[in-house]
């Protein structure tokens, strides 16, 4: 019972602090759930970092589901998906009713002046973070290059680069194991 | 029925919204606006807006929005319910089976091949952010004083985010 709510309240923490989209939650998945609450182990945050991007739906609720799963079930992962859930809704119907008219205000926008360079900062420590776990080798750090070009300049869809590097590397290892 | 409406086209967002985040726009769009026509394209706009600065996941903000804008609060529910469910049954399926299939070569082979990705994938947002982000050199300071904190001095990811807001509401 104390698991299942300390379970439920850290990712409400998570949901209620991602701001910007997914990643800037990564180095905040890391904190609480990686080095304060033990539940997984960095390799294993790579391995859900990998599933979440390799199949649909928001990092936050990917991660949400897996370890709630892999801590207690289905019960644990219907659990903690709700507290990462949650902040946002409640948040969003708080937004709609009362704050939509404010959406112009200038201390608003001052106050986001300042979040994004906090966000990008965030982005750029998951990286460091992400980099620094996976040591990548020549052809890894190529991988992740190619990556950047494509996203940012061509603008195509992450799901067929994954889909291309999975099938690149079941292709790559195959020949390898043939050539021993 | 709208609230059938909602529940579909959001089941088909939460189902087909890889890599998150920005990479939905799109999807999204083409739903609410072009098939829809629940917003014009003008008042989506305001809604990015919005829901990037409102805490969670994009397309959770959209849904929870657009359902209630649509269908009150139970559009609301159903809209938000419809655009998690996909991720949802796919990552309890995938947690049941890996915990069997992880010692496969191939799982591994695949696992090796996607991290890189990965690893582009956050480079890339973290480009495309700061391109919105360093509109000055504040902007610039805060970003690069921000990173060494978090990344080498453990300052929590909540407080970096609340502090950050303090001072952007002082500097500019």
């Amino acid at each position: 019972m104390r698991l299942l709510f300390e379970m439920f309240m850290t990712f409400f923490k998570v949901g209620a602090f991602t701001i910007g989209g997914g990643y800037a939650m990564i180095p905040l998945i890391q904190v609480e759930i990686v080095e304060k609450k033990e539940w997984l182990t960095e390799e294993e945050f790579m391995d859900i970092l990998v599933i979440a991007e390799a199949t649909p739906g928001p990092v936050v609720i990917n991660t949400s589901t897996y370890v709630g799963y892999k801590l207690m079930g289905l019960k644990g992962a219907l659990l903690t998906t709700l507290g990462a859930v949650l902040p946002s809704f409640v948040i969003m119907l708080i937004i709609v009713n009362f704050l939509w008219q404010y959406r112009y205000n200038p201390l608003v926008e001052k106050v986001f002046l300042g979040i994004r360079p906090a966000v990008a900062a965030l982005i750029s420590s998951a990286v460091y973070k992400i980099f620094k776990q996976m040591r990548p080798n020549r052809i890894g750090i190529l991988q992740a290059i190619i990556t950047v070009i494509i996203i940012l300049v061509f603008h195509i869809s992450p799901a067929y680069i994954i889909i291309a590097a999975a099938m690149g590397a079941i292709l790559y290892f195959k020949r390898r194991e043939q050539d021993i | 029925m709208i609230y059938l409406k909602l529940l579909i086209s959001f089941l088909k967002i939460g189902a087909f919204s890889f890599g998150g985040g920005y990479a939905m726009i799109p999807l999204i769009r083409n739903e609410v606006v072009e098939i829809h026509g629940w917003v014009t394209t003008g008042e989506f706009i305001d809604i990015l807006a919005l829901v990037e600065m409102t805490p969670g996941p994009i397309a959770i903000n959209s849904a929870t929005f657009l359902g209630y804008k649509m269908g009150g609060i139970l559009g609301s529910v159903i809209a938000t319910i419809a655009v998690i469910l996909p991720s949802i049954i796919i990552i309890l399926i995938i947690a049941h089976f890996l915990a069997k299939f992880k010692d496969s070569k191939y799982v591994d082979w695949v696992f090796r091949g996607i991290r890189p990705v990965v690893l582009g994938l956050v480079i890339a947002a973290a480009i495309a952010i700061a391109g919105d982000a360093f509109i000055d050199i504040k902007g610039f300071i805060i970003g690069a004083l921000w990173f060494y904190l978090i990344s080498f001095k453990r300052l929590h990811p909540i407080p970096a985010i609340v502090l950050a807001g303090a001072i952007g509401a002082i500097i500019y």
